[in-house]
C-alpha cells in the first residue's frame, strides 16, 4: 500500500492505496465519486475523463499514486453555489445527451478543450472530442452544445445569470 | 388552493429540456454499479478462450485459497439449479433449441462463454484469482460459415441436434393469398423484363452501449432484489421466475439509470443468473460488472445474416415479384429472441413499395460465435438494407433514376391504408411530400450535376448520391400479432396515474428508459391530459415494486404502446373526476365540459379542475353515492396496429478513387413519425441512429479468426465512431398522423438506424459505378473500396479482352463475386 495525499473536488483526502489502483477506481470506490465511469478497458471511450491539476485525464490510464500531491476535477465538483458550470448548462440547453453514461466524460474533455481554444469552430469540436465516445446522440447536439458553451463563456457574452468567472470555471482561465 | 402551477400553452409539440438531464450532467447518476451493499461480494467470470470445446477437469482449489476470496463455482456447480437460459421466441413448432446453461457444464460454444465465477471481497482480487483457475478443454471442430455449417456432414455446434439448422421460416404470397407466385413473376420477367439478384452479406455487428452491463444481487430482504443494467426489468423478473423456479413475488427487479441499450440489454443474460445463484448461495449481496472487452465477447451481437435477393419488373420499372432467401447466424445458443430477430424483417422487405408476389425463406443457423439477437432495427435494418440496395441495382438495370424508380413502384399517399403482400396494412403515409423535401434540402439536382462534371473531368475523387425511401414497422405490440407469430408473449403496455391530494402527480410507466427521455415526454403527455404543470408530474418507472406490470422498451414501443397507456389511465381519472365535479358544481354530469384539467358547466362560469377534484376525493367529506375515494385509474393498453414511420434518406459521398477512403459529404432525411410530442427528443434519436446505420455502412463489424476467436474485442478494434468519423446531419420532417392511436404518434427510436444504411452503401457504390464497381461489402472501409475498384478495373480490362460476364441480371453479388470485395 502506498499513501497519497489529492484533494478531489476541493476536498482533501488522505489515503492508503494499492501501487496499481487506477485513478478512476480511487475515485469511484474510495473517494466515492461515482459520477465518474468506467466504459472501457482500453482508454477509448473516454468516460472516465477529470481533471489533474486544470488538465484533462481519462482517469482509467493514470495510477492513483501518480495523482498524489495533486487536484482531481470531477464532474461533481463542476457547479459553483448551486449554478451550473456553462457547458453542463449548454448539454441540457442543446439536448447533448441521452442515456448520460458518456457526458461527465463529454464535459470534462469540452471544458478543457475550450481552455485551449475558446472558439473553436464545428471540426476543432470535433477534434478536440476525438478521445470520447458517445453511443446516443451521433454527436451534432454535442457539437452545438460546446459551441455554445464557448458563447456563454466568452467575455460579455450572454445574461449575467449565466456566467461564470473565468476564475471560477475549472479549465476557463488558462 | 394548491400550488400547481396551471400549464399555459399545449405540451404536445414542445421541446422541452429534459428532466433527466439534471442528475445525468451533474454526476448525481444511479448506475447499477454505483450500488455498493454492505457485505457485498464482487464476481469475476472466468470464460473461455477457445471456441468449441469438451470441458475436461476444472481445478479451483488455488482460485479459492486466494486472498479475499469468498467462493468459486463452475457449471457443475449450479447444473442442478440454473435451469436453460430463455428463449421466449419459437418460431417454429419444430425449432431446434440446445439447452442453454449461464454457466457452462461440460461443453464451450463459443469463445467468451463462462466457465466459472469467483466471488471476492474485491473485484481486484476477483480478478486475480480468475488466473489460478486451471481448465482443461478439449477442443472440437469449430463452425464458422452458415453455409458450410448447413452442408451434410458438417461439423455440428450441439451434436445431440445432429444439425446445425435451428429452424427455417417461410412466408408465400400465393400460399398465403395476398399476391401471386414469384416463380411466376420471375419466369415471366426473365422473358419479357428485367431479373436482378444480388447476395448482400449483413456483417455481425456489436451493440456497443456505453455502459457496461452490471448487475447486483441482495438477498438479504424478504423479497430477492436484483439491480441489472437491462432494457427489461418487468421481463427479466418473470423470466427468472420461470428459469430457476423462484417464486415470481419474491422477486423485486430495479433497472435504476441503464445507460443505453440498443437491444443490447433486450435480455436474460447468464450473468444475472449467475449472480443471482451466486448471491443466494453465499447469502451476501454480490456485484458484477463487465469490462467492455467482456462485453464485446459475450454480450449477444446483432444482424449476421447473407441475404440473396432476386427483383423482377417489367421494362418500364413496374416491379413484379421479389424473392428473398436468409441466412441468419444465431450463434452458439438462442437467446431471449434471437431467432425471431430476422423474421421481424420478413414483413418489410417490400418496405414502400407495391409488390405483386413475394416469398420470403429464412433459415437460422448455429456457428461457435457469440450468439445474436435484438440490435436497433432487429431484422428490419437488414430488410430495408437488401430492398433499397437493389432498387438501385434494378434502376441500373433498366437505365432509370433511381428515386424515378421508387416513386412508379410507391403506395401513393391516397391509397393508404394499403395491405400490403405481406399482410401489414399500412394506416398512413406520406412518401411523395418526404422525398420531395428530402430533395429540395439537397439540392438533389445541382449533385447530380455535379457529379456528371466530375466523372466527365476523371476527378480522382468522385461524387456519388445513395437514396433509401423506407418505412418501418415499429411499436412492437399488437399481442394477437404476436401470438401469431408464435412469441411468448404479449405487447401491451401498462400505466397508472396517482393524483396526490396537492394536485401534484405520479405516473408509474411499464415501459423502462435508458436514455429515450421518458420522465420529460410523459411529463407533457400527462400535463396536456389533465392541465396539470410540466414540472408537477412525476414519472415512474424501472422498479418492479412501484412500477409492477410492464413490457419494457424495446422496438420503437415506448410511445406508441406505453405513452398512450398512460393517455388512457388519464382518461380514466377525468372520468372518475368528472363525476365528483358534477356532484361539486352541482350540475348533471351530461352539461359538464372537460378541456385539459378543467371541467365547467355548459353555458355557465361555473367550473372546477381535477386538482381540486383530487383534494376533494382526498378529504372524501362529501363524495356522491357508490363513488370511492380515489381518481387513481390505471390502464393497459394493446394496439391493434404497429406504427410505420417513414421517410426518405439522401446521401453524398466523396470517394478518394485512389485511397478507397469514403467522406461523407452531405446527409439529408426527412422522417414521419407522426405527431411529434417533444421536437429535441425525436430529433436526438434521428441523430443517434443515423450514427449507428452509418457506423455499419462505414466502420463496424465483429470480425472472428479461423479459430472462432473475435478479433475485435476490444473498443481500439472494433469502430465506434467518434465526432470526427460523422457529419452534420440535416434533418426535418414531415407530419402524417398515424390513425391507429389517439395521439396520432408513430416511434422514432430505430428509424435512423434503419433508413441510413442503404442510404451511405447507395452514396458509395454510386460514386464509384462508372468505373465498373456493383458492389462494395460492409463495411465500406478504405480498404474495402479500393479493392471494389480495382477488382472492377481488372474486370474490365478483361472484358475488353473478350471475357463476357455471363449474368445479365447482375452478378451473384458482393459476397463471392467479382463485382464486390472484402
Amino acid at each position: 500500500m502506498t499513501r497519497i495525499a489529492v484533494t478531489v473536488d476541493g476536498v482533501k483526502y488522505a489515503d492508503e492505496v494499492e501501487p496499481r489502483m487506477l485513478l478512476v477506481h480511487y475515485l469511484r470506490e474510495q473517494v466515492g465519486k461515482t459520477g465518474t465511469v468506467v466504459g472501457c478497458d482500453t482508454s477509448n471511450c473516454g468516460a472516465c475523463t477529470v481533471h489533474l491539476d486544470g488538465r484533462s485525464v481519462k482517469s482509467c490510464s493514470i495510477l492513483a499514486v501518480q495523482a498524489d500531491g495533486s487536484e482531481v476535477t470531477t464532474i461533481e465538483g463542476l457547479a459553483r453555489e448551486g449554478q451550473l458550470h456553462p457547458v453542463q448548462q449548454a448539454f441540457h440547453d442543446n439536448h447533448a445527451l441521452q442515456c448520460g453514461f458518456c457526458t461527465p466524460g463529454m464535459i470534462m474533455q469540452s471544458i478543457d478543450l475550450l481552455g485551449d481554444n475558446p472558439d473553436p469552430d464545428d471540426a476543432a469540436v470535433r477534434e478536440g472530442l476525438e478521445g470520447n465516445l458517445c453511443r446516443c446522440t451521433g454527436y451534432q447536439n454535442i457539437v452545438k452544445a460546446v459551441r455554445d458553451a464557448a458563447d456563454m463563456m466568452s467575455s460579455g457574452a450572454g445574461p449575467a445569470a449565466e456566467r461564470v468567472s473565468p476564475s471560477s470555471v475549472a479549465g476557463g482561465g488558462r | 388552493m394548491t400550488a400547481t402551477a396551471q400549464p399555459s400553452a399545449n405540451e404536445l409539440g414542445r421541446s422541452r429540456k429534459r428532466k433527466e438531464d439534471a442528475r445525468l450532467i451533474s454526476g448525481r447518476t444511479r448506475w447499477t454499479d454505483n450500488i455498493s451493499l454492505p457485505g457485498m461480494v464482487h464476481l469475476a467470470v472466468l470464460r473461455s478462450p477457445v471456441a468449441h470445446a469438451t470441458i475436461g477437469s476444472i481445478e479451483v482449489e488455488a482460485a479459492k485459497q486466494a486472498p479475499g476470496v469468498a467462493a468459486v463455482f463452475t457449471g457443475r456447480d449450479f447444473a442442478d439449479e440454473q435451469g436453460s437460459l430463455p428463449c421466449a421466441w419459437p418460431i417454429s413448432s419444430d425449432m431446434v433449441a440446445p439447452q442453454a446453461p449461464s454457466l457452462a457444464v461440460d461443453r464451450v460454444n463459443f469463445a467468451g462463454e463462462a466457465v466459472a465465477v469467483v466471488a471476492a471481497r474485491s473485484a481486484a482480487e476477483a480478478h486475480d484469482a480468475l488466473e489460478l483457475i486451471e481448465v482443461d478443454f478439449d477442443d472440437l471442430p469449430v463452425v464458422l460459415d452458415m453455409e458450410a455449417a448447413l452442408a451434410d456432414g458438417a461439423d455440428l455446434v450441439h451434436p445431440e441436434q445432429g444439425t446445425n439448422r435451428n429452424a427455417l421460416w417461410v412466408f408465400d404470397s400465393a400460399e398465403v393469398g395476398t399476391g401471386g407466385d414469384v416463380e411466376d413473376a420471375i419466369r415471366d420477367a426473365s422473358d419479357n423484363g428485367v431479373v436482378v439478384r444480388r447476395r448482400f452479406r449483413q456483417q455481425r455487428l456489436v451493440p456497443a452501449f456505453m455502459e457496461p452491463r452490471s448487475v447486483v444481487m441482495d438477498p438479504t430482504g424478504e423479497q430477492l432484489t436484483l439491480w441489472s443494467a437491462t432494457q427489461v426489468p418487468h421481463i427479466l423478473r418473470v423470466m427468472i421466475a420461470m428459469t430457476l423456479g423462484v417464486p415470481e413475488h419474491k422477486v423485486r427487479v430495479i433497472a435504476p439509470d441503464v445507460g443505453g441499450g440498443f437491444g443490447g440489454k433486450l435480455q436474460v443474460t447468464p450473468e444475472e443468473i449467475i449472480t443471482f445463484l451466486v448471491a443466494q448461495r453465499l447469502g451476501k449481496p454480490a456485484k458484477w460488472t463487465e469490462s467492455r472487452s467482456e462485453s464485446l465477447v459475450s454480450g449477444h451481437h446483432g444482424r449476421d445474416q447473407i441475404q440473396d435477393i432476386t427483383i423482377c419488373a417489367s421494362r418500364d420499372g413496374t416491379v413484379t415479384g421479389l424473392k428473398v432467401e436468409l441466412m441468419a447466424d444465431m450463434g452458439a445458443y438462442l437467446r431471449l429472441v434471437s431467432p425471431g430477430i430476422p423474421i421481424l424483417g420478413a414483413f418489410m422487405y417490400n418496405a414502400i413499395y407495391k409488390i405483386p408476389a413475394y416469398h420470403f425463406a429464412c433459415t437460422n443457423v448455429f456457428t461457435t460465435k457469440t450468439p445474436t439477437d435484438a440490435y436497433r432495427g432487429a431484422g428490419r435494418p437488414e430488410a430495408t438494407f437488401a430492398i433499397e440496395r437493389i432498387m438501385d441495382e434494378l434502376a441500373v438495370e433498366l437505365g432509370m433514376e433511381p428515386l424515378e424508380l421508387r416513386e412508379r413502384n410507391w403506395i401513393k399517399h391516397e391509397e393508404f391504408p394499403f395491405t400490403t403482400v405481406s399482410t401489414l396494412t399500412y394506416d398512413s403515409g406520406n412518401y411523395e411530400a418526404a422525398t420531395a423535401r428530402a430533395k429540395e434540402l439537397f439540392g438533389y439536382d445541382g449533385l447530380r450535376a455535379e457529379q456528371r462534371r466530375r466523372r466527365e473531368a476523371g476527378d480522382p475523387v468522385q461524387l456519388g448520391i445513395g437514396i433509401s425511401t423506407f418505412t418501418e414497422m415499429c411499436g412492437l405490440a399488437p399481442s394477437r400479432v404476436l401470438g401469431s407469430l408464435s412469441y411468448a408473449a404479449g405487447g401491451w403496455e401498462h400505466a397508472s396515474i396517482r393524483m396526490l391530494p396537492t394536485g401534484k402527480v405520479e405516473v408509474v410507466t411499464g415501459s423502462s428508459p435508458h436514455g429515450q427521455g421518458h420522465e420529460t415526454a410523459w411529463s407533457q403527455i400527462v400535463s396536456d391530459q389533465l392541465g396539470v404543470g410540466f414540472d408537477d408530474v412525476e414519472v415512474l418507472h424501472g422498479d418492479t415494486q412501484s412500477s409492477h406490470k410492464g413490457m419494457d422498451s424495446y422496438g420503437s414501443r415506448s410511445l406508441t404502446v406505453g405513452g398512450i397507456a398512460v393517455v388512457k389511465a388519464a382518461e380514466k381519472v377525468v372520468d372518475k373526476a368528472r363525476k365528483v365535479a358534477a356532484h361539486m358544481l352541482e350540475a348533471s354530469e351530461d352539461d359538464l365540459e372537460y378541456d385539459r384539467g378543467r371541467f365547467t358547466v355548459r353555458g355557465t362560469d361555473k367550473g372546477t379542475t381535477v386538482a381540486d377534484v383530487a383534494l376533494a376525493v382526498f378529504a372524501a367529506h362529501d363524495l356522491p353515492d357508490g363513488v370511492e375515494a380515489s381518481l387513481d385509474s390505471d390502464a393497459t393498453f394493446d394496439p391493434e396496429n404497429f406504427s410505420f414511420p417513414h421517410g426518405t434518406h439522401l446521401c453524398a459521398t466523396e470517394v478518394d478513387t485512389e485511397t478507397g477512403h469514403v467522406t461523407i459529404r452531405s446527409y439529408v432525411c426527412v422522417d414521419d413519425v407522426g405527431t411529434v410530442v417533444n421536437p429535441l427528443i425525436v430529433e436526438g434519436q434521428i441523430h443517434g441512429g443515423l450514427a449507428q446505420g452509418i457506423a455499419q455502412a462505414l466502420f463496424e463489424e465483429a470480425v472472428y479468426d479461423e479459430a472462432g476467436t473475435l478479433i475485435t474485442g476490444t473498443l481500439a478494434d472494433y469502430l465506434v465512431p467518434s465526432a470526427v468519423d460523422l457529419p452534420n446531419f440535416v434533418t426535418d420532417r414531415t407530419e402524417t398522423p398515424s390513425t391507429t392511436n389517439p395521439l396520432g404518434v408513430k416511434g422514432v427510436g430505430e428509424a435512423g438506424t434503419i433508413a441510413s444504411t442503404p442510404a451511405v452503401v447507395n452514396a458509395v457504390i454510386d460514386s464509384v459505378r462508372h468505373l465498373g464497381v456493383r458492389d462494395v461489402e460492409m463495411p465500406c472501409s478504405p480498404q474495402t473500396v479500393w479493392r471494389a475498384i480495382n477488382a472492377a478495373q481488372g474486370r474490365a480490362k478483361s472484358v475488353s479482352e473478350g471475357y463476357t460476364d455471363t449474368a445479365a441480371g447482375g452478378g451473384l453479388g458482393s459476397v463471392d463475386a467479382s463485382g464486390g470485395a472484402r
